[in-house]
């Protein structure tokens, strides 16, 4: 179903539905319980993007030569790029000349503490139900917090520091640690990679930093949370994490926007290293703004995701749970370099209204006995489009190598899509690579059974829908897992199959 | 004496604008078993289905009163919630959800139905292992997910458990023998009877007469093409059993 059309259907189409299909359908929308706007002074640069723009951003954020070299070289390159149109989403043309690429809060002047967060800023997290207060280390998650584009405050920094862990806005990893950034920047999702890494490498103004030194277990989850607030605004953020030899980080990331109407753009770049024996974790609950019940509005989230097992025994395991934005299109990968390392994906993707999500993973074998694992579980509802893309590829030298894939797929209702689209490629004959993929859908029996034993029907869906997400589920760190289970409900509330 | 609670006045039921159920009339008090028998798409499941209020199954006619509420207005979960319980002829499989976190979200269900306050899965727990004492049920069942994977007999008798922990008012048995073996049947109807309380009642389908053996109806009722077309004792069972349903039909077919 192609997306720019389905903008333009009338809800009168359901009337040629048959009542039963109704039932199931009438449920289908949800309310957005993020979309709230706050009222926070921002500096933001005029729309449009140009060379003077790319020198501006990294004027405005006194970054060192190299740096302004890289992104100018990035610029340069995304000129002669084209976007993408092979994945399977539909949206009307992007027009880049009328984003804004830079907006900040407006900052009196440097924080020296927490205390000094704008208050309007604080009240914004309190009402994403995240605070940032030291006292509430017992949840033991040190956020850093990047509203639009500028990252606004790191807890538990200090208590860090004495493990040597590095976390902060990456702004400040590039003043207190440029050395660290010259050498990982890019080093894993290059500037050439992809229109939008491209884009980003030349416009991204925060995002997060995270260093683990060798032998050192992080001892406690660290978290980004990112929220888009002024209008018209793209965020760029980089996130890059280097976990060195025998290290282990867990890192979750999070997101929420206002509602909008028109469609804002979100393209992020997050790279992972891995060094011998390390092992970095790394959770996403994807929340941008879905865009109405008619598919207005909304968030397009462009990401670029790549770990890199470069030492052996090393293993990076993303799990995403993605219940927002109008147009996802996100395939966190890994590249097994390592001998032994390990590559996992666990990832639930929902689409609920005019949502339509392509996402998967890419797993690149080169280490002799590297292992993955890609579990994935789409769901659709309303007039969602959920597409799987996943790559296996083994190349010459991984002996050994082995995969698994499971792509599972749950319909509710009878107007939204599921589609997979998995990629092999085997140049090692010792390479084991297996796939299985299944579609169902919220069998009317299952909600009844439930209804007989008390159950609403919503909290029935939401039961089936949980249940199906077990295996994802299970991956995530507990607070976070009864978050996305909480999510998962918001978003289908009201839906049905 | 003891009080209606449940009374079916001329039900006329269709599925897809074919008439299934063609006027049955039955009153079941507090403290009554009745069993249903009949032949093979005669309406029984449909008449549990009905009951339950189930998608798809339309009344055309008659009244359902049910502890004094008109049934046929309730949404199917509120039948359930003032305790009314359908063991499923065929349970549903709910992959990946978790047996007793299911459960104690229907308990709870019914709690908070009756103002009572939520129970947390430690006491719940304690419910649980009582009940999974009373039907003999195997600790690895409640850790797996509903139904999954489980073997017929395995099937029917959760849903017993799950009868046992709902504790209804009326219970509705589609067909709870069928698949179970011998030893599991005897289990379960001494389930069904330690269960059994002067102020609720069941309605037990079933095609065997054993079962009525170890769950002693006051009634057993006929139903062919719809209708109950003959009603009697615990030896009307035994009759059918000996005769089969020819001598009935027939002879329904010769009065109408
Ligand atoms: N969805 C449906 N569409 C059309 N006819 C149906 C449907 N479901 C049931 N029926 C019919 O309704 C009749 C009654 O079915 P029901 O399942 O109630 O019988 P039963 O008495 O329970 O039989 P059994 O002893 O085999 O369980 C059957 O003729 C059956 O084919
Ligand atoms: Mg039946």
């Amino acid at each position: 179903m192609p997306g720019v059309f389905v903008l333009q259907e009338t809800p009168e189409q359901s009337d040629f539905m048959s009542e039963a299909l109704e039932t199931i359908e009438e449920f289908v929308q949800s309310d957005y319980k993020y979309g709230f706007v706050s009222d926070i002074e921002t500096e933001t640069v005029p729309p449009g993007l140009n060379e003077d723009v790319v020198r501006l951003i990294s004027e405005k954020k006194g970054e060192p030569e190299f740096l302004l070299e890289w992104r100018l070289k990035a610029f340069r390159h995304w000129q002669k790029m084209t976007e993408p149109k092979w994945p399977n989403v539909e949206y009307p043309e992007v027009n880049f000349q009328d984003i804004i690429y830079y907006a900040a809060p407006k900052k009196k002047k440097e924080l020296a503490s927490l205390d000094e967060v704008d208050p309007e800023l604080r009240a914004t997290f309190d009402k994403l139900g995240i605070s940032l207060d030291e006292q509430k280390r017992l949840t033991g998650v040190a956020v850093d917090a990047v509203v639009d584009s500028v990252s606004v405050a790191t807890t538990f920094r200090k208590e860090l520091e004495k493990q040597g862990i590095i976390f902060c806005s990456f702004s400040e990893a590039v003043k207190d640690h440029p050395d660290l950034i010259q050498k990982h920047l890019g080093s894993v999702v290059p500037i050439t990679d992809n229109f939008y890494a491209a884009l980003n490498s030349a416009v991204f103004s925060d995002g997060s930093f995270c260093y683990i030194p060798k032998g050192v277990r992080c001892p406690m989850e660290l978290s980004t949370y990112f929220r888009i607030n002024a209008a018209n605004t793209g965020q760029f953020e980089r996130t890059l994490i280097v976990a060195e030899e025998g290290s282990y980080v867990s890192y979750l990331e999070g997101c929420t926007a206002p509602m909008r109407d028109e469609n804002q753009l979100h393209a992020a770049v997050v790279e992972i290293v891995a060094m011998e024996n390390a092992e970095v974790k790394y959770s996403t609950v994807q929340n941008w703004y879905p865009g109405d019940k008619n598919g207005k509005g909304g968030i397009y989230n462009f990401v670029t995701k790549r770990g890199i097992c470069k030492g052996a025994n090393s293993k990076i395991s993303w799990t995403q749970v993605e219940t927002g934005s109008a147009i996802t299109w996100k395939y966190p990968s890994c590249i097994l370099q390592g001998d032994n390392s390990i590559g996992e994906f666990y990832s639930v993707a929902l689409t609920n209204n005019f949502q339509q999500a392509d996402t998967g993973t890419k797993m690149v074998h080169i280490g002799k006995n590297t292992r993955s694992t890609i579990i994935s579980k789409g769901i659709s509802a309303g007039r969602g489009q959920n597409s799987y893309r996943g790559q296996v590829s083994i190349k010459k030298n991984a002996k050994n190598a082995r995969n698994f894939s499971q792509c599972d797929s749950l319909l509710i209702g009878d107007r939204c899509g599921a589609h997979t689209f998995p990629y092999i490629d085997v140049q090692n004959t010792t390479g084991q690579v297996e796939h299985e993929a299944s579609t169902s859908k919220v069998g009317e029996d299952q909600i009844f059974y439930l209804n007989q034993r008390g159950l609403e029907t919503q909290d029935a869906v939401n039961m089936i829908v949980n249940g199906f997400c077990k295996e994802v589920f299970r991956e995530l760190p507990m607070e976070f897992a009864v978050e996305a289970q909480k999510l998962l409900g918001v978003s289908l509330e009201g839906s049905v199959g | 004496m003891s009080n209606k609670l449940i009374e079916i006045k001329d039900l006329s039921a269709s599925i897809d604008g074919k008439q299934i159920l063609k006027g049955i009339n039955l009153t079941v008090n507090e403290g009554e078993v009745h069993a249903i028998m009949g032949p093979n798409g005669s309406g029984k499941s449909t008449l549990g289905y009905v009951l339950s209020g189930r998608d798809g199954y339309d009344v055309d006619g008659g009244s359902v009163s049910y502890a004094g509420n008109d049934l046929i207005d309730m949404a199917p979960e509120e039948r359930a919630r003032e305790g009314l319980f359908l063991a499923f002829q065929y349970p549903v499989e709910i992959p990946g959800v978790n047996n007793t976190y299911f459960l104690r979200a229907a308990f709870n269900e019914l709690r908070k139905h009756r103002g009572e306050e939520e129970m947390d899965a430690v006491d719940f727990l304690g419910v649980v292992k009582e009940k999974m004492k009373l039907l003999e049920l195997p600790d690895g069942m409640m850790k797996r997910s509903v139904n999954e994977g489980f073997s017929g007999g395995e099937k029917k008798r959760n849903e017993i458990f799950q009868m046992a922990v709902l504790d209804p008012k009326l219970s509705v048995l589609d067909e709870t023998d069928s698949g179970l073996d011998i030893d599991a049947l005897k289990i379960v109807a001494n389930g069904v009877n330690a269960l059994r309380k002067p102020d609720n009642a069941s309605i037990v389908i079933t095609h065997y007469q054993r079962l009525l053996d170890y769950i002693v109806p006051d009634f057993v009722h006929v139903l062919s093409d719809g209708r109950i077309i003959k009603s009697g004792g615990k030896e009307l069972a035994l009759e059918l059993e000996e005769k089969g349903y020819d001598w009935i039909t027939n002879g329904e077919a010769v009065a109408a």
